[in-house]
């Protein structure tokens, strides 16, 4: 493998210092066999600049924690091995969410926002017996909601999402997922007009213009497009007067 | 004006993890007030990246049928080989059940029973029965009599902690996240809370509560090769033992797991065995059964992380410029049930590695990946040495896993703990005042305030913290793994009271301005350090092999002088924790063999009195 020495030019700010304006700053660093951009920038705080912050948990692509702007593209951090990209990287905190400090954003408190918002937990009326076994569940079925569960909360999505980025309330393809994954589950009791309250609107399913790039940003590549579609379909067929008798499930 | 802001709740818990969120859960449906501390938002703890599963013996499928808690508490106890609480094993195994099914109710999509004949990788035909169609299912894991491993998928952690989340959010229960507890405020008799600081802000923060938990996970990260996620540094456990009252217990047990990916550390999952993974050495050959002829692949994890350490020491592993290593083979299972089944380590090889895992063999070696010491509590969880302190989950010793951790017992644990020990929680709370002394909490915070500005100042020195992490880190990995020795120990105790001086000269190097990492990482190491001390000082002193403590100067179990569990504390200004032991409670299974095959070892054969 060719000795690269790697350019980073990182976005630099410090909320809590405002005095100093936005600016970026360059690194140089000599790349390593199997380097990821996680990799990478420990060794610049460890070794150049202790100041600089990002966010890690896992370095595994399961938490969600370490999504930024790569060269233009939002992605997961640990998961971008640096002989995928030339020699020269520019990285920007994810935009929508809140600046923490230069690459590190709050995505957790939009998340939070998101799940009360949809009130993303299952509804049931049943109350647990301790005593009692289990209910019985099709693992076809628990597959699917599986499929829809499989979301990381990183925020790509919601940072390459041109109606996120304009439009506050917006669920974008992340919200529009977390409410597929309850429609689809058949412990959940809520009604397609409850549904329709939560994303029956220009904040959720209406709004998105689907060109896709959520589709295209996942890390997870969850099936956004057609979740999208599933949730529209159902909404849609729900908002033109087709009126479920109360009760009735949505999958 | 107050330099601080001081928030006051009746129940702090500390940690967002399974456990912290499950006893969070418990104490709210009580009626308390409930306020959670965590370093990160909840749905990126640790606990998301467990992806093999958790045991409970629902005895739903084939190789499941007559399982029972029972047959759960052998398991539990041999694995532990005898170090456990075998109460707190029994109150376990008879609740973990309940503790799945409730986690089914609350959302997770586990994966369930399919009727009909299906072939085993190694062979064998077995038949799901119709009449179990759609209950939870389970999947081997090392080291039980049955299958008991209950799963979603390749997700189990994931779906459990966002189900758990999704409790927290729909119960309203104030969620503090990036927020950093730095100490424990008490009296030397009882705590009331911690001092924290805003890992957004940087600035200082009074949680004051009648309860408090230390949920805070695991201290991985002490090794330099570890599985844990890197937020895992054990910070709830050395603030336990700052209170010079508070003993963690059997530190030096910590357990490796065999399978983690050279040179990123990610675990490949014990599933990858699970399914009929084999281990190859650098001829290609399948060697386990060689030393294991019955269990093969399949044995418990000290025993395979053992062997393959062994094996490379024999001089078959597979060399590289991280080291030798070993393969883990599972191109025979085929694409499909790779990409579906095992589709996170297809994903984890192909991203971080490069490799796809359907034509290549994977780079494996034995990594730290388990603590099984931890904050000593009682069987309600309550800590020993101070009122109104309690610990669940990877951070305390509950004592449910002794010398060595079932895979699957510990998000098992989790969620039964956080259950059980959330209404010992609740109960004590209920009938707990509030009352405190405002001079405590003062002091509490300004002796923060002043290491802070130490750091910052570099009044103390001008030490590097990032250096003196790497060295720790090193010393236990090269002299506290998984082959002991007494000249290794004590060289690792004496190089570690030289880290821990040095550590008291850390000056930053950066402002220390704000949510500065430096700050945060300097703040903790010191601590880190006691605790790498405690596990290597008490495994010098411990002079025999039990579980996933192996001294190759003394191989084999001594129950005679050795059953029983380490409290280490740390007396003020000490630089070396003082060792207090006490008996481990054997009620129902006595010392014995620990049937893993592994007689050639003559380690834990156990008939050595
Ligand atoms: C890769 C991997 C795979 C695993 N797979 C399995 C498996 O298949 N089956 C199984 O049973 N076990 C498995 N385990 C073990 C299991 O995942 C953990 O033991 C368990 O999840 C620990 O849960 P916890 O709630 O105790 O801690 P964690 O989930 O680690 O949570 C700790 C919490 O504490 C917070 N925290 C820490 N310090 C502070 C502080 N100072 N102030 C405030 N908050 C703090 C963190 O933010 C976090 O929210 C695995 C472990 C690893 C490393
Ligand atoms: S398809 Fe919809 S949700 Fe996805 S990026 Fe486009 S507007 Fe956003
Ligand atoms: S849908 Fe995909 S891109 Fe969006 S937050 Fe979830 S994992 Fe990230
Ligand atoms: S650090 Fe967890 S997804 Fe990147």
């Amino acid at each position: 493998m060719a000795d690269r020495e790697l350019t980073f030019e990182i976005f630099r700010y410090n909320p809590q210092k405002p005095e100093i304006k936005p600016y970026m700053q360059t690194y140089k660093l000599k790349e390593t066999p199997g380097m990821t951009i996680f990799v990478a920038l420990n060794q610049i705080r460890e070794e150049q600049d202790p100041s600089l912050m990002f966010d890690f948990v896992c370095r595994a692509a399961i938490c969600g924690s370490c999504a930024m702007i790569i060269n233009g593209r939002p992605k997961l951090a640990c998961k971008t091995l640096t002989n995928t990209l030339p020699s020269k990287i520019k990285l920007f905190p994810l935009p929508v969410f809140k600046l923490i400090g230069d690459l590190s954003v709050d995505t957790g408190t939009w998340f939070r926002h998101l799940s009360l918002k949809t009130e993303a937990w299952v509804h049931t009326s049943k109350t647990f017996d301790p005593k009692a076994q289990e209910e019985r569940m099709d693992n076809e079925t628990a597959l699917r909601i599986y499929e829809a569960e499989r979301c990381i909360e990183c925020g790509c999505c919601i940072a390459g999402c041109a109606t996120a980025n304009i439009r506050d309330e917006f669920l974008g393809a992340a919200g529009i997922n977390r409410v597929a994954r309850f429609m689809i589950d058949p412990r959940d009791e809520r009604t397609p007009a409850e549904y329709f309250e939560v994303v029956g609107c220009e904040e959720g399913a209406f709004g998105c213009m689907g060109l896709m790039a959520c589709d295209d940003n996942c890390p997870m590549e969850l099936p956004l497009q057609m979740q999208l579609a599933y949730v529209r379909r159902k909404m849609a067929a729900y908002g033109l007067g087709y009126k479920a008798t109360q009760g009735v499930k949505l999958a | 004006m107050s330099r601080y802001q001081t928030h006051i709740t009746d129940v702090l818990v500390i940690g967002a993890g399974l456990a912290g969120e499950r006893v969070a859960i418990e104490a709210a449906t009580h009626g308390l007030d409930v306020t959670i501390l965590s370093l990160v938002p909840p749905r990126r703890s640790h606990s998301t990246a467990a992806q093999g599963g958790m045991q409970a013996s629902l005895g739903n499928c084939a190789m499941g049928e007559g399982d029972n808690p029972d047959i759960h508490f052998a398991d539990t106890v041999k694995g532990s080989d005898w170090g456990c609480d075998q109460d707190v094993a029994r109150l376990f195994v008879e609740t973990a059940p309940i503790a799945v099914r409730e986690m089914a109710v609350w959302g997770v999509p586990w994966s369930r029973v399919v009727a009909g004949k299906r072939t085993l990788p190694d062979g064998r035909v077995i038949e799901e029965k119709k009449e179990k169609e759609g209950l939870i299912t389970a999947r081997d894991f090392g080291g039980t009599a049955k299958w008991r491993t209950c799963y979603t998928a390749d997700g189990t952690g994931h779906t459990l902690q966002y189900t758990m989340d999704s409790i927290v959010i729909k119960m309203g229960i104030t969620v503090h996240d990036r927020t950093e507890a730095i100490s424990l405020i008490h009296d030397g008799e009882r705590c009331f809370g911690t001092v924290a600081r805003c890992l957004r802000t940087g600035e200082l923060r009074a949680y004051i509560a009648k309860s408090t938990v230390i949920c805070t996970g695991g201290y991985g990260r002490l090794y330099s090769a570890s599985t844990n996620a890197v937020i895992n540094e054990g910070s709830g456990m050395f603030l336990a033992l700052d209170t010079g009252v508070v003993p963690l217990g059997n530190m030096e047990a910590v357990q490796f797991h065999p399978t983690g990916m050279v040179p990123v550390w990610i675990l490949i999952t014990e599933g990858a065995r699970g399914d009929g993974g084999y281990l190859l050495d650098k001829n290609l050959h399948r060697f386990m059964p060689d030393y294991e002829p019955k269990k093969k692949e399949l044995a418990s994890r000290d025993v395979v992380s053992r062997r393959m350490t062994e094996h490379i020491r024999k001089g078959y592993g597979v060399e590289s410029p991280y080291g030798p290593h070993l393969w883990l083979d599972i191109r025979h299972l085929g694409a499909k049930h790779i990409n579906t089944n095992l589709r996170e380590i297809a994903n984890i090889c192909r991203n971080f590695a490069g490799i796809d895992p359907v034509k290549d063999l994977i780079p494996v070696r034995p990594t730290q990946h388990y603590s099984m010491g931890g904050v000593r509590t009682n069987i309600d969880g309550a800590a020993y040495g101070l009122k109104g302190l309690f610990a669940a989950g990877e951070a305390a010793c509950w004592d449910l896993h002794g010398f060595n951790r079932l895979g699957g017992n510990s998000l098992a644990e989790t969620v039964t703990a956080g259950r059980i020990i959330g209404k010992k929680v609740a109960e004590y709370t209920l009938g707990a005042s509030l009352t405190f002394n405002p001079e405590l909490v003062e002091d509490a915070v300004k002796k923060q305030e002043n290491r802070i500005k130490g750091l910052i100042n570099g009044w103390h020195g001008k030490e590097n913290v990032y250096e003196l992490r790497n060295l720790m880190q090193q010393n236990l990995m090269d002299y506290v793994g998984i082959f002991r020795n007494g000249k290794d120990l004590q060289k690792a105790v004496s190089n570690l009271q030289e880290l821990y001086h040095r550590s008291h000269k850390i000056g930053l190097r950066s402002s220390g301005v704000g949510a500065n990492p430096e700050l945060a990482q300097a703040l903790r190491l010191p601590g880190m350090i006691r605790l790498a001390l405690c596990i290597s000082y008490g495994a010098l002193v411990r002079t025999e092999s039990r579980g996933s403590h192996f001294r190759e100067d003394y191989p084999k179990r001594d129950d005679v002088n050795w059953l029983k569990r380490t409290l280490a504390y740390w007396p003020e200004g000490a630089d070396l924790p003082e060792l207090k032991y006490e008996p481990v409670k054997i009620t129902e299974l006595p010392p014995g063999d620990r049937g893993y095959g592994e007689s050639s070892a003559g380690s834990e054969g156990g008939k050595n009195g």
